[in-house]
Order: C-alpha cells, then structure tokens, then sequence
C-alpha cells in the first residue's frame, strides 16, 4: 500500500539478505538459555560479545520473539526513581542508543521523547520530585506545565473541566520507541553470525539436576545437557523454576494493548498517564499504539478483560478528544511476571548453576540490552553485575525492596 | 469477561468483584518466632499456577461478601465456589 500522502510513514527498512539458521538441538551446550524474547536473545548475545561464550542455544517453545517482545507497546525510556532502577535503565538506554549501528540492524529507534502526566497535587509532587532525582543520576528530565504539554503534543486537551486535568508532565527527550520485532531479529541475527543456535518449537519441560546443580534440561525435542541455565520466560518464569523447585514471588498478569488504523501524522511524542491510566503514542506506519493496565486477577490466557480496555479508551477520549473517531483495528494481550516492588530479578537461584532474569513485569522491553548485558556478566562470572546485584532474590528476605510502583507507568 | 457465582447472590460480571489473591493463607499464629526467611516467604510469595488455583473474591459491589473459588488460571474456567472457612474442595482436571 502506497503511504498516504504527507504521513509520517516511515517505510519500515528493509531486512538483511540472512537472519538466523534454524538448527537442531546438540547434545549439549556451556549455556542454555530459556525464552527467545528479546531479553533471552539479547542475553545470548552479549554472553559472546562481551564474555567469548558461544557455545550457547537459546531454546524457545513456539517462534522466536513471539511472547511479550512481539505484544508490547515499545516504550523505552529511563527515568526511573530509585538508584538503583535508574542504573540499569539509563544504561540501556545508552545501549539502545548505539545499537542499530552495532547490530547493524535498522530498528527504527525514535527518540521522540516521554510524558508522565500529573493529574493530581500527588501526582505533581510526585513528578516533580522524580524529574530531580533523574537529575541527580545524569538523567535528563523536565517537568512541564501544561502549556508545555500542549507545546509537545498539540492534540493533547488541557481543559480544567474535565474529571483529572492535565496539571502537567515529567518529560524525557531522551525517550521514544523502537520497532520491537525488528529489535528482536537484529539482536537473533548477530547472535546467529557467533555461532550461536536458535532452536524454535524447543519446550522446556523439566530440569536435569544432579544434587543441588542444574546439568541440563529435559525438552520435547529431548534431554538437552548444560554447564550453565539462565531462565528469560518472562509471564511463564514460575511456572518454569518451579519444574526446578525453585519458588518465585512473581504473579502472571494479562496484559493487554492495542492499536487503531493508520492516521496522518497527529501525535509526535509519547504520552503515559499512571492515574487515569493510558499510554499512546504513534507508530511509524501511522497506527495509533495504546496499552492500559494489567487484570487484576492472575491469569495465563493471553487476551485481558474487556472492561480494562473500556475504561483506557475513555481515558484516551478524554485526553485526546480526536481520537473520538479513530477505529480500532487490533487488541492482543500478554502475559507479565509482575513482583511485589514492580522491580525485576535477575540473579543466581538456590539451584546451583541456575539462573533467574524475571519480573520485568509491564515495563521490560526498554531494558532489553541492558538486562541481557547483566544477565550475560551474572551467567559468564556466576555472580551478579553491580547493575544486577540490587535486584536479587533476597531481598525479599532482607527488605531492601525497590519500590518502583510510581515510576513503573503501569498500574499492577 | 467472567461470570462469577457469589454465593450470596448468583453469577454476576467480574467488574462487580476484587480479587484477593491466593486463599488459605494463614497469618502466622506468632510472628516473632518466625525467621526473616519465612516472614518474606509470607509477605511476598503466592503460588502462581498455570492451572487450577484457590483465590478468594469480594463482592465489593453487591453484598460484599468474601469467598474462594477455585479457578483455572489458563482458561478462566470457575471450577468450584465456597465460603471463607470451608476446605478446599478436592477437585481433579484442570489445564496441567
Ligand atoms: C501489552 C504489553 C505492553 C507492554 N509495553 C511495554 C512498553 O511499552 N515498554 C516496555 O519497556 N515494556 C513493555 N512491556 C513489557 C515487555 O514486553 C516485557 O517486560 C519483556 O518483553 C519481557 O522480556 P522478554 O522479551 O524476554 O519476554 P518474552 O518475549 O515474553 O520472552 C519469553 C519467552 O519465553 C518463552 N517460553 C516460556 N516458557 C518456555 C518454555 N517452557 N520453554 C521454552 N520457551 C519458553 C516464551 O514463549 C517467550 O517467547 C509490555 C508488555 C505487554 C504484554
Ligand atoms: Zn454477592
């Protein structure tokens, strides 16, 4: 279809000739990895480039990259309140910010910038006190009023006479989106180019161990041997590590998002609302992209409750009154592995050589690089990065807990 | 969406219910004997089955009454409805 004339409509690029080979398991690797989401393929690829380990499968149950990475609303940013968070987001960021060139891949990275919207005096607080703490970590942030708001994003209504007003916005230039399939075939591609096996329609259904040391594991393409086993399965990451006996305190959520047809160029930022609940930016085809809040309930069916949706869309209406006329072309859900401080783990588990990156909840992609650079260096040296180590399992025994609930943008 | 059966006043929609996550969860008879190992195993860990799970819901709007059900967490299917206090029914079947 020829774009619409005068659209925003970037072509999406065009792939490299080859991207990976479709081999068959070997009877045994240095390093498994569970999940090829992007977090378990970018965990491959950084365990070859940064650590020389390439003798690595990544096993996946159905096709790659189809699990969260493929459903999620691609928002990538960092500001995030607490050190610890910060760290590692704004290092992926950095990460993301050089990657197409590395991976030699166009994945269409726009750094269009990120509002959070204030709708109420906590709000405000709140948001104001996060843009200094941003600043004190080096990263950048503002807090705009909302005649600012309306500078960024013209659509966006500022009346007072409506239920939660815009009473303005934290905002990141730095932020945007990216193309998050393509992320996923140019971190597959390059992992691919190091040897590495890729193995789709590869379940993992139990673990070889030996005393308290995980050996292999067992797959419906059979028992697969390994030095090291390093869990990426996101929404299904307890299901997975209790076939390991080892408990999680993650719960599996719904989440769902969706997108209409495609407009002409009206929405030139993204935009999140945490209190009445929507997040919406443009796609580079057109689609308008919106995601709201996980169901309440656990649940592994991949759709989400009906009236999650209805009350995101009277949100969108209320903020964005021209979106009144738009028609949705497509919902879809996933499923997300969310903890009690809405902070991810990644870290060793009591099983020895068995290692856990989980709990990213609603907000993962954005960390893709950087929870794979972690989670190569914790699986390559067998302890965690200084970005990894504050997000470990104890710390739901010692309490050094990292309440990220204000800057996760997602309610859970 | 699903039809939820409240024992107090029949099947109505979920938006009409909270979710109170895991049921049989036992405060413990005294928390100063237990080590900061098994407090964080009670604040912070709930199985998270793919399969059939005991919660508990509260009519929040209509009689407020909390109960248990037991559901299957992959096809949302309500396998059994009962009061605070009665057992776990034994039930078999269920998404493995
Ligand atoms: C609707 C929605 C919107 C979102 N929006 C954003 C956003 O805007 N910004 C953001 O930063 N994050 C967002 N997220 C969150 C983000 O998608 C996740 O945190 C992130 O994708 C999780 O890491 P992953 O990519 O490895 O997971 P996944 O892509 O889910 O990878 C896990 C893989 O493990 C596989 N697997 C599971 N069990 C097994 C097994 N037994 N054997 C073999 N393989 C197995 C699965 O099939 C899957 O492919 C969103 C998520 C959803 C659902
Ligand atoms: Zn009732």
């Amino acid at each position: 279809m020829a774009p619409l004339a005068g659209a925003p409509t970037q072509a999406l690029p065009e792939h490299p000739e080859f991207l990976w080979r479709n081999p068959e398991p070997k009877k045994s690797y240095d390093v498994v990895i569970v999940g090829a989401g992007g977090h378990g393929l970018a965990t491959a690829y950084y365990l070859a480039k940064n650590h020389g380990i390439t003798n690595v499968a990544v096993l996946e149950r159905g096709w790659l990259a189809g699990g969260n990475m493929a459903r999620n609303t691609a928002i990538i940013r960092s500001n995030y309140l607490w050190d610890e968070s910060a760290a590692i987001y704004e290092h992926s960021l950095k990460l993301w910010e050089g990657l197409p060139d590395e991976l030699e891949y166009d994945f269409l990275f726009s750094q269009r910038g990120v509002m959070n919207l204030a709708h109420t005096l906590g709000d405000v607080r709140e948001s104001v006190r996060r843009v200094s703490a941003n600043r004190l970590n080096g990263i950048d942030a503002e807090w705009l009023d909302p005649k600012q708001v309306k500078e960024l994003c013209p659509i966006i209504n500022i009346g007072d006479d409506i239920r939660y007003p815009v009473m303005g916005a934290t905002y990141q230039p730095r932020a945007g989106i990216a193309k998050h399939d393509h992320v996923a075939w140019a971190f597959a591609r390059k992992a691919d180019e190091y040897g590495i096996d890729l193995i789709q329609n590869c379940e993992v259904t139990g673990f070889v161990k030996e005393g308290d040391r995980v050996v292999g594991v067992e797959t419906n393409r059979g028992t697969i041997n390994a030095g090291r086993v390093g869990l990426c399965a996101a929404g299904h990451s307890s299901v997975l590590a209790t076939l390991a006996g080892v408990e999680l305190p993650v719960q599996s959520h719904p989440l769902q998002a969706l997108v209409s047809e495609l407009h002409l160029p009206v929405h030139p930022t993204v935009v999140m609302s945490n209190h009445v609940h929507v997040y919406v930016s443009q796609a580079h085809k057109g689609e308008l992209v919106m995601g709201a809040g996980v169901d309440g309930y656990t649940g592994y069916g991949q759709r989400g409750g009906f009236h999650v949706i209805e009350k995101q869309m009277a949100a969108a209406v209320e903020l964005f009154p021209i979106f009144a006329r738009a028609h949705l072309l497509r919902t879809w859900g996933g499923i997300v592995d969310v903890t009690m401080d809405a902070s991810p783990i990644m870290d060793r588990t009591p099983v020895d050589d068995l290692f856990v990156n989980c709990g990213w909840g609603t907000g993962g992609f954005k960390a893709t690089p950087g929870s794979g650079w972690a989670f190569a260096h914790t699986i390559a040296t067998g302890a965690p990065h200084p970005l990894n180590a504050p997000f470990s399992l104890d710390r739901f025994t010692t309490g050094a807990l990292i309440d990220e609930h204000g800057a996760a943008g997602v309610a859970h | 969406m699903i039809l939820i059966p409240c024992p107090e006043c029949g099947p109505r929609d979920e938006v009409e219910f909270h979710y109170g996550g895991q049921a049989h969860v036992a405060h413990p008879e005294d928390p100063y004997a237990l080590t900061d190992e098994e407090w964080g195993r009670f604040l912070f860990y709930r199985e998270n089955p793919k399969g059939l799970f005991a919660e508990r819901w509260v009519h929040a709007s209509g009689c407020r009454t909390w109960f248990n059900v037991v559901r299957d967490t992959a096809t949302y299917r309500i396998a059994a409805v009962y009061r605070l206090g009665d057992p776990r029914p034994v039930l078999t079947g269920g998404t493995p």
